[in-house]
């Protein structure tokens, strides 16, 4: 069986230029990049061209740069360490509804130290409105932080908008950029970008590494105290292969980033269209043009998602859904649900994510097996007896 | 994730339908937002017949549904409603934590069946 790999919004395979890079560090150049001996020194050059690399695929000073475990720790270490760095200006953090659980996590955590957090709307396309953002600032406000491409549905928000209404405010700025550095053009100057988070695995890099931007002049407290690596602000010796295969990864994403973006549009595109015109009940997730150009979310009505997911593994075909079973029931995704989907709607969703190893004939194998899948699924089901009643529910049903 | 049973009933689930004159219908789960089975039985002399389902849900709940389905077949009134969460998932050689409510739906469904039944009964 051929299998067919469509969820790089979940992690990719590391390039091979990139695991050749990482190789020597591992053995030969094993040193502690904080050594001042020459092993330690051996290692300490290449983890600062690395630093140049993540510095230029965003536009910042690689003095700007610090590396972390990966896009979790960086928005923990943003949100929390500018919350705790700033709190005697103010408790009030602005972020949305669709943010990757590690903010709305640190902003949960924060809201039981005193914080006070608001969770902004979105759109049916998933979009913020700056407007929005600018009301809900107020003299308490210390940070807004949104999450640049949405990784589910992979709407892109207006950040430009939002940069300016946060520098216009005096209010710090961070986005969650792990979806799309590397992806799209980012220019932290241009875009009054405070704070970035990026990950490496996400553009064919190893897991377990990623960077937060932190511009220059800002003060953030740390949320791992123990040496003095990357200038106090993230303890821990220096991930030498990682820093590295990161580093290699930027620089190959800057390299591509737009070759590979068309590409992903047609792939992405074509599996779009021939699902809207051969499969009945179907509804596309996030903005029609304002998106991620490898991300596909689709609700196929009557169908729940896990059962999508699992009957497309057994062809081979690997997928994601944001429905999953918590302990007591089966839950819709935050995300699909803040664009006023109908839960039951948004329990039949499935995420396509293309990546660069993906062809037109991977397309071809899913729709293959898809129709079939759907209609086998709904046949098994007795939601469609119900169907008119949901979808007389569903705000979007025409969109 | 999911042992060899559940991804066969999943794969090639049994008795998946209706029953055009069941003796007893019951509907578990959440039919606004969540899983659902339908549940149709023939009982013949306190007896089980026949039994069919429909189910919208996880790989988990379906194949909970079809297991079901098999366990009740020839099975007393009495002897089906002893139904639990816990039997479906040992028959289906074990389920995640996090997918016991899936059987715990089937079982409710048997448990809405049956009470249809009864009520049938009585309207006779």
């Amino acid at each position: 069986m051929r299998r067919i790999y469509l969820d790089h919004n979940a992690t990719t395979p590391v390039r091979t230029e990139v695991l050749e890079a990482m190789w020597p560090f591992f053995q030969e150049r094993f040193g502690n990049a904080s050594s001042i001996h020459l092993f330690g020194q051996d290692a300490r050059a290449p983890v600062e061209e690395a630093r140049e690399k993540v510095a230029g695929l965003i536009n910042a000073r690689p003095g700007e740069i610090y590396f972390t475990s990966g896009g979790t720790e960086s928005d923990n270490l943003a949100i929390k360490g500018i919350a705790y760095a700033h709190r005697d200006r103010g408790n009030h953090i602005i972020t949305t509804a669709i943010e990757h659980s590690a903010v709305l996590s640190s902003g949960a955590f924060l809201e039981t130290q005193g914080f006070e957090v608001t969770y902004l709307p979105v759109d049916v396309d998933g979009l913020v409105d700056p407007n929005e953002v600018a009301q809900a600032i107020t003299d308490r406000t210390i940070l807004i932080s949104i999450i640049h491409a949405n990784n589910e549905i992979g709407t892109i928000q207006p950040i430009k908008k939002i940069g300016a209404i946060a520098r216009q405010n005096g209010v710090y700025f961070h986005i969650d950029a792990v979806q799309s550095a590397g992806k799209l053009p980012i220019d932290v100057e241009a875009m009054q970008v405070d704070l970035l988070s990026l990950s490496a695995h996400k553009i064919y890099g190893p897991k377990g590494v990623g960077a937060i931007y932190i511009r220059k002049g800002m003060e953030i407290e740390s949320t791992a105290h123990g040496g003095h690596h990357e200038n106090n602000v993230r303890s821990g010796t220096e991930n030498t292969t990682g820093i590295i295969g990161l580093g290699k990864a930027a620089e190959l994403a800057a390299q591509d980033r737009e070759g590979e973006y068309r590409n992903l549009i047609v792939l992405r595109d074509t599996l779009e269209k021939r699902i809207v015109d051969e499969i009945e009940d179907v509804q596309i997730n996030g903005h029609p043009t304002k998106r991620l150009p490898g991300t596909l979310n689709v609700s196929f009505y009557g169908a729940e998602g896990e059962s999508l997911l699992m009957s497309l593994d057994m062809k081979g075909i690997a997928v994601s859904t944001g429905s999953a079973c918590s302990s007591g029931s089966i839950e819709p995704s935050h995300v699909l649900l803040a664009l006023g989907l109908d839960p039951h709607t948004a329990l039949g969703s499935v995420r396509f994510s293309f990546g660069r190893d993906n062809t037109i004939a991977d397309v071809d194998e899913v729709m293959a097996h898809l129709p079939g899948i759907v209609s086998r699924l709904r046949k098994m089901s007795p939601v469609m007896e119900h169907q008119e009643q949901i979808l007389a529910t569903s705000p979007i049903t025409n969109h | 994730m999911y042992s060899p049973t559940v991804l066969d009933h999943f794969q090639s689930p049994r008795n998946v339908g209706d029953i055009m004159e069941a003796d007893g219908i019951g509907e578990a789960g959440n039919p606004i937002s969540g899983n659902q089975i339908k549940l149709y039985l023939k009982i013949d002399d306190k007896a089980i017949t026949d039994a069919k389902f429909r189910t919208f849900g996880c790989a988990a709940s379906i194949a909970a549904s079809s297991m079901l389905t098999e366990w009740l077949m020839g099975k007393t009134v009495e002897e089906a409603l002893t139904i639990d969460n816990k039997t479906i998932a040992d028959e289906l050689g074990g389920l995640p934590p996090t997918k016991m409510h899936c059987s715990a739906m089937a079982a409710d469904g048997v448990k809405a069946a049956m009470a249809d039944y009864e009520k049938r009964q009585m309207c006779r």
